[in-house]
């Protein structure tokens, strides 16, 4: 497939399960995790690094899946959107998956895996947002349907729910 | 309310949890036992003779299965892309009606044109290979921009269409409208621009077609906003399946905006290449891709004139337009500047006398169709911005104009010199509130702080109508559609009571799987939750036309009030027969059947189970089974209506805007969810305002090249670009179906455009400013006030 | 994209002698520009070094003199960096405001200053103030090490490591993005010294520049008004759909004074 380089080696781990396969070098980790682990809730939405809808985290980190090399994730903790909830139905929902439901945070779900990524990460590093923090922060995400509005009422809701979730446990 | 559910309630969506947890089922996430992957490999040129191509070197790479080109095409009788809409031109002629090969024969006419589809064991594979396929190109002159391929001499894309004219259309009295301009008192007059656009739904297109020879039948899976159309126009016209040996599926479409509502090229020689291939086949668009595939939106050159007496009143409206159609006819192009712009430019005003005429224009570009709005922005923007022109030239306040000059509520039905008849409407109740929302009395002492900053700040309004439900068929098939466009849907109701609906529309975010099953609870009281909405799948679904032109809830939902009272109506005489009434005196409310008067009643759920286990039952009368069908066709498009404010500043150092506030209050009939009326509102204004400030596909007038090519120039919405939008309803129901519904899918589209533009003017105009071309970029403006500003420095 | 070879280096040492050895070979840092490029099949490389395993390139350091930043420190991190905050806290904006976050968490002040896009911010910062360039090899001056149109002194195979700033008395940048990439349609770093003052542009011209004029006024006397009535010429600007030349000789003043006005306080 590539030209003469072969395969290497990959070990990392993916929605905290590990993993270790040969792949090819050139392989971006958003293909790596849709074409073979299957994990296609990371979506590709554009091919200049714009639209975030390939946002995933690795060690905790949001960054664009489609911009690096799966490679890069040696030794390293890759989370999808399909790692987030803890269990089936609306009740399993990470509260910042159900914030986004409780506020109509979503229209044809395409950017959503990325939003929910990246917001997450934001309310963890960010604890008493402002709406402008978090229209700022989703630069990075384009969402063609919403107009933003209840994209960025669900992230104040999800990093309160959060807050209130990590209160709770402490 | 009684009915939780039901019709009016703020119930969470039923589609988003598969969404949440990425499993959602976008057409790019399936895979086919032995698929193949395709590449297409597009013209780099904008208009050049195809002098040879060469596939050796390509094909002689390991794992390459297929170079396809329009030989091969040619060699199979492969059909021409047909375009769905046949307009006639002011005299009667039909328009011009260049062939529209799926893959270039002969000649390519835009940047993107697709030459050659490469098919190999993988993705890499195919782009391999198609970067080693010699395409002998000659290049041609190109003409990108619409006044310069009108003029004598310029580049003809088609042989048989002289002067680029696809067809020259008209609407309206000339005659009278020239007798009002010679009588006006004033004339305000407006040259503009109606900025082209890239839809760019966050999905790109996607396609896999298999083929399976022990049954002859194909599936397509498509990112389509109407699958059954597809089905027709692909199976009939260009493949030559059968209908019944062709399936089309759309499953999880990542939003829409009409720019998936075409039948594309590619989709045919995807399906042809698995037919021939005997191998599922699989093309999913890159964005780059897309910039210069996905049909374009917009594009108008237009001189417009309004004739008005000394009060302002509105004598006649006159509008020339030239549209943009591209290097081919997309399947709904030539119908959207014609029939969906011409009879939207009475707007909510009684201007007696209207003419407009339109040349639809081939140049060597996308080609141009449908984009959220369609027409109706583009007539909207024309008018609003001419009617602040008057305003201003005759000073009179913008308010004050357009309340003179506005259809009053009592005035509807209302008979418009444009072929319309709006059935319902209050455009002064709608503006009231919105003046009142926006605190429009208090923008005087808001300007003046702005102006203390250095800020020039703005106020601007608009109102607008917009004629959606597309369509009924019987105009529709007058004004030119090849097809009808009615909508279906079959209530199955099981033996327990859950029912399954199956409706010929397609969701791709407007949250159908929600309202429908709200539409349904309604009528049959029971909970939406146990109601599933089945689309996207001519396997599934009897029929349907898809989502588009706001018209899934005015026309499917409506079918589906029908078959669902078809459903109450077969219930009544069931439940006739187990009560032993006469079925005229069995009513059925919250859910129970009873006679009336009397306390004697029946279940839903056992009404139910008595059609489906018929022991007691009228066999003799009437079939058991709980299940019903309705084609719904309306008498009239609906009209949505409103009036939109925004509020700006312009940085009067680097001319940069900011849209502070957003304002909108609109008639949309009766709302099902108002918390999905709401995201369709937010959604749509922010693509207006998308294009009134940022979005612009622009082209290299010398090469043809799309110098917007990708997300890293052209310039997208984002969430920091814009505040929060006030959103109210003020409806007055649709009086021609009964659910008194009209849409909501365009409505935030059509308006702001003109609104934020209008604001942006206003901002400027103490400089002396007086239009603005859209996007009011930053560079557009800064040149605007420093022309006002010299000699003076700027800053 | 096309296949390469994969290196991942462990020291230094090895990186460097990869790169010297492997004719073509790229280091690849945070990859936010050269993966999209590989990806569009515009780039083309034999082999990728990556320095992410490579020890002691990432990481922040400062002193009342100087801020030293290790090549492979994120943009992420600099923006967050308290120790840049209390001594260069321009220095920090700058990097919070290149891409968006989840490219800050990539991206590397090393890649973006090697790979000297027109449009790139830390160039600016780099220039604007005299920061020295430390590579495997030697140390390069700010003011000898951008050459032309993503073009630098490094040798083939040279390794950025890290780039030193002197910490200035003030320091501003103010930048108007392009709408859509959000690179510097016209970025300005402004900083004065005790000795001295320096302005660097970027995004204007073809490469980041300094502006003597703009240098020597504001030496004089360091506030926006200084800078009324110094013009930058438009010729050899760049010209985009985004901003025409005059428009972004006009947008350097503007952009000056507001970096000064930040640097102000």
């Amino acid at each position: 497939m590539s030209e003469g380089s072969g395969t290497m080696l990959l070990r990392c781990t993916v929605n905290g399960r590990p993993v270790e396969m040969e792949i090819a070098p050139e392989t971006l980790l958003v293909d790596f995790l849709r074409e073979t682990l299957a994990l296609t809730g990371t979506h590709v939405g554009c091919d200049t690094s714009q639209c975030g809808a390939c946002v995933v985290h690795l060690d905790g980190l949001s960054v664009k899946s489609c911009t690096m090399l799966a490679l890069s994730c040696e030794g390293r903790a890759v989370t999808t959107i399909e790692g987030l909830a803890t269990g089936p139905g609306v009740d399993g929902l990470h509260p910042m998956q159900r914030a986004f439901h409780l506020n109509h945070g979503l229209q044809c779900g395409f950017c959503t895996p990325g939003m929910v990524m990246s917001a997450v990460d934001f309310a963890r590093r960010q604890a008493d947002p402002t709406e402008a923090d978090v229209r700022h922060w989703l630069e990075g995400n384009l969402c063609r349907c919403t107009g933003y509005q209840n994209i960025v009422a669900s992230v104040l809701a999800g990093a309160a729910a959060m807050r209130a979730e990590a209160g709770g446990e402490a | 309310m009684s009915n939780p559910t039901g019709i009016g309630a703020r119930i969470l969506r039923k589609e988003d949890l598969r969404f949440l947890t990425g499993r959602g089922s976008y057409v790019a996430d399936a895979k086919r036992p032995g698929m193949a992957y395709g590449v297409f490999l597009r013209s780099p040129h904008a208009h050049a003779a195809l002098r040879g191509i060469d596939a050796s070197a390509a094909l002689a790479l390991p794992g390459v299965l297929a170079v396809l080109t329009g030989a091969e095409l040619g060699a199979d009788k492969v059909g021409g892309i047909p375009c769905g809409w046949g307009i006639t031109d002011r005299h009667g002629a039909p328009m011009k009606e260049p062939a529209h090969p799926a893959l270039a024969q002969g000649k390519v006419r835009h940047v993107g044109d697709p030459v050659a589809f490469v098919v190999a064991e993988t993705l890499e594979m195919a782009r391999q290979a198609a970067e080693l396929v010699l395409v002998e190109y000659e290049t041609l002159a190109a003409v990108v921009g619409l006044l310069e391929a009108i003029r004598p001499g310029a580049p003809l894309l088609f042989d048989e269409v002289p002067g680029n004219l696809c067809a020259d259309w008209a609407l309206g009295d000339a005659a009278a409208v020239e007798a009002a301009f010679a009588g006006a008192a004033h004339v305000a007059r407006l040259s503009l621009v109606n900025n082209r656009l890239v839809g760019n739904p966050m999905e790109p297109r996607a396609a896999i077609a298999e083929y399976e020879p022990a049954t002859d039948r194909t599936t397509l899976w498509s990112t389509s906003q109407f699958p059954h159309v597809v089905r027709l126009l692909l199976g009939q016209f260009v493949l030559g399946i059968p209908q019944h040996k062709l399936r089309v599926v759309a499953p999880d479409v990542g939003g829409g905006f009409g720019v998936k509502q075409f039948h594309y090229a590619e989709e045919a020689v995807v399906t042809w290449a698995a037919r021939r291939l005997r191998r599922p086949v699989k093309w999913v668009c890159e964005r780059s891709e897309g910039f210069v595939s996905d049909a374009h939106g917009r594009d108008h050159v237009t001189e417009a004139a309004l004739a008005l007496d000394e009060q302002g009143h509105f004598l006649a409206l006159r509008v020339s337009t030239l549209a943009n159609m591209g290097g081919y006819l997309s399947t709904f192009g030539p119908n959207i500047p014609t029939n969906l712009y011409g009879p939207l430019l009475a707007g909510v005003y009684r201007t007696p006398a209207i003419f407009c005429e339109v040349k639809c224009i081939f140049t060597n570009t996308v080609p141009v169709d449908a984009y959220r709005g369609a027409g109706r922005p583009e007539a909207t923007f024309v008018l609003e911005r001419l009617v602040d022109v008057a305003a201003a030239e005759m000073g009179i306040d913008r308010v004050t104009i357009r309340r003179r000059n506005m259809i009053p509520k009592e005035a509807y039905p209302y008979q418009t010199p444009v072929m319309m008849e709006y059935d319902s409407g209050d455009p002064a109740g709608c503006l009231d509130r919105a003046l009142a929302l926006a605190d429009w009395d208090g923008f005087a002492a808001r300007r003046a702080e702005a102006a203390k900053r250095g800020a020039w700040r703005g106020i601007g309004l608009a109102t607008y109508v917009e004629a959606c439900g597309l369509a009924p068929s019987r105009i529709a098939g007058r004004l030119g559609a090849r097809g009808g466009l009615y909508e279906s849907a079959t209530v199955r109701v099981h033996p327990t009571g859950d029912v399954t609906v199956l409706i010929g529309t397609h969701n791709h975010g407007q949250g159908h799987e929600t309202t429908f099953a709200q539409i349904v609870s309604d009528k049959l009281g029971i909970p939406a939750e146990r109601i599933e909405i089945v689309f996207g799948d001519t396997d599934r679904v009897q029929f349907g036309m898809g989502t588009y032109g706001s018209r899934s809830l005015a026309v499917g939902g409506a079918a589906l009030s029908k078959a669902t009272d078809k459903v109450i109506l077969k219930g009544r005489k069931i439940a006739a027969h187990l009560l032993e009434a006469a079925d005229t005196d069995v009513v059925f409310e919250g859910g129970r059947f009873s006679v009336a008067g009397t306390d004697r009643s029946k279940s839903f759920e056992e009404i139910c189970g008595a059609a489906y286990v018929p022991h007691d039952y009228p066999l003799e009368i009437l079939e058991p089974g709980l299940e019903e069908q309705a084609f719904y066709d309306p008498v009239n498009f609906t009209f949505p209506g409103g009036a939109h404010i925004a509020e700006v500043e312009v940085d009067g150092a680097t001319g940069a805007v900011r849209l502070l506030n957003y304002v909108a209050v609109d008639d949309i009939g009766t709302v099902i969810n108002p918390m999905i009326v709401s995201g369709q509102l937010h959604g749509g204004i922010a693509q207006g305002a998308g294009q009134a400030l940022c979005e612009t596909a622009l082209y290299d007038e010398a090469s043809g090249q799309l110098l917007s090519g990708s997300f890293m120039d052209y310039a997208m919405p984002r969430a920091d670009m814009l505040p929060n939008i006030t959103v109210e309803t003020h409806s007055t129901r649709c009086t021609h179906n009964d659910l008194g519904v009209k849409g909501c899918g365009e409505v935030g589209t059509i308006g702001s455009p003109a609104t934020v533009t209008n604001a942006i003017v206003d901002a400027l105009s103490p400089l002396g400013v007086t239009h603005v071309d859209m996007p009011a970029t930053p560079n557009r403006l800064w040149r605007l006030i420093a022309n006002a500003q010299l000699p003076v420095a700027a800053e | 994209m096309h296949g390469f070879a994969y290196h991942r280096p462990d020291s230094l040492a090895e990186a460097a002698s990869l790169a010297a050895g492997i004719a073509g070979a790229r280091p690849l840092a945070g990859g936010m520009t050269l993966l999209p490029a590989m990806k569009l099949r515009l780039a083309q490389h034999p082999a990728l070094i990556e320095l992410g395993a490579v020890p002691g390139l990432a990481g922040i350091s400062a002193d009342a003199a100087q801020v030293t930043i290790g090549a492979m420190t994120t943009h992420a991190a600099v923006a967050a960096s308290a120790e840049i905050a209390a001594r260069l806290p321009a220095l920090a904006q700058l990097a919070g405001g290149i891409g968006d976050p989840a490219v800050r968490h990539r991206g590397t002040i090393g890649g973006s200053i090697a790979n000297a896009d027109p449009a790139a911010d830390y160039p600016a910062a780099v220039l604007g103030l005299g920061a020295t360039l430390v590579t495997n090899a030697r140390e390069i001056a700010a003011d000898a090490f951008f050459t032309g149109l993503f073009a630098t002194a490094l040798a083939p195979g040279e390794l950025l490591t890290a780039v030193r700033f002197p910490v200035p008395l003030a320091a501003g940048y103010a930048k108007f993005p392009n709408p859509a990439s959000r690179y510097a349609v016209v970025g300005v770093f402004v900083a004065r010294f005790a000795d001295a003052v320096r302005v660097a542009v970027t995004g204007a011209g073809p490469c980041v520049f300094r502006v003597p004029a703009m240098e020597t006024a504001l030496a004089r006397d360091f506030s926006p008004a200084a800078l009324r009535g110094i013009a930058v010429p438009a010729d050899g600007l760049n010209d985009d759909i985004h901003a025409e030349p005059a428009y972004r000789a006009h947008l350097i003043g503007v952009m000056a004074a507001r970096a000064v006005a930040a640097a102000n306080g």
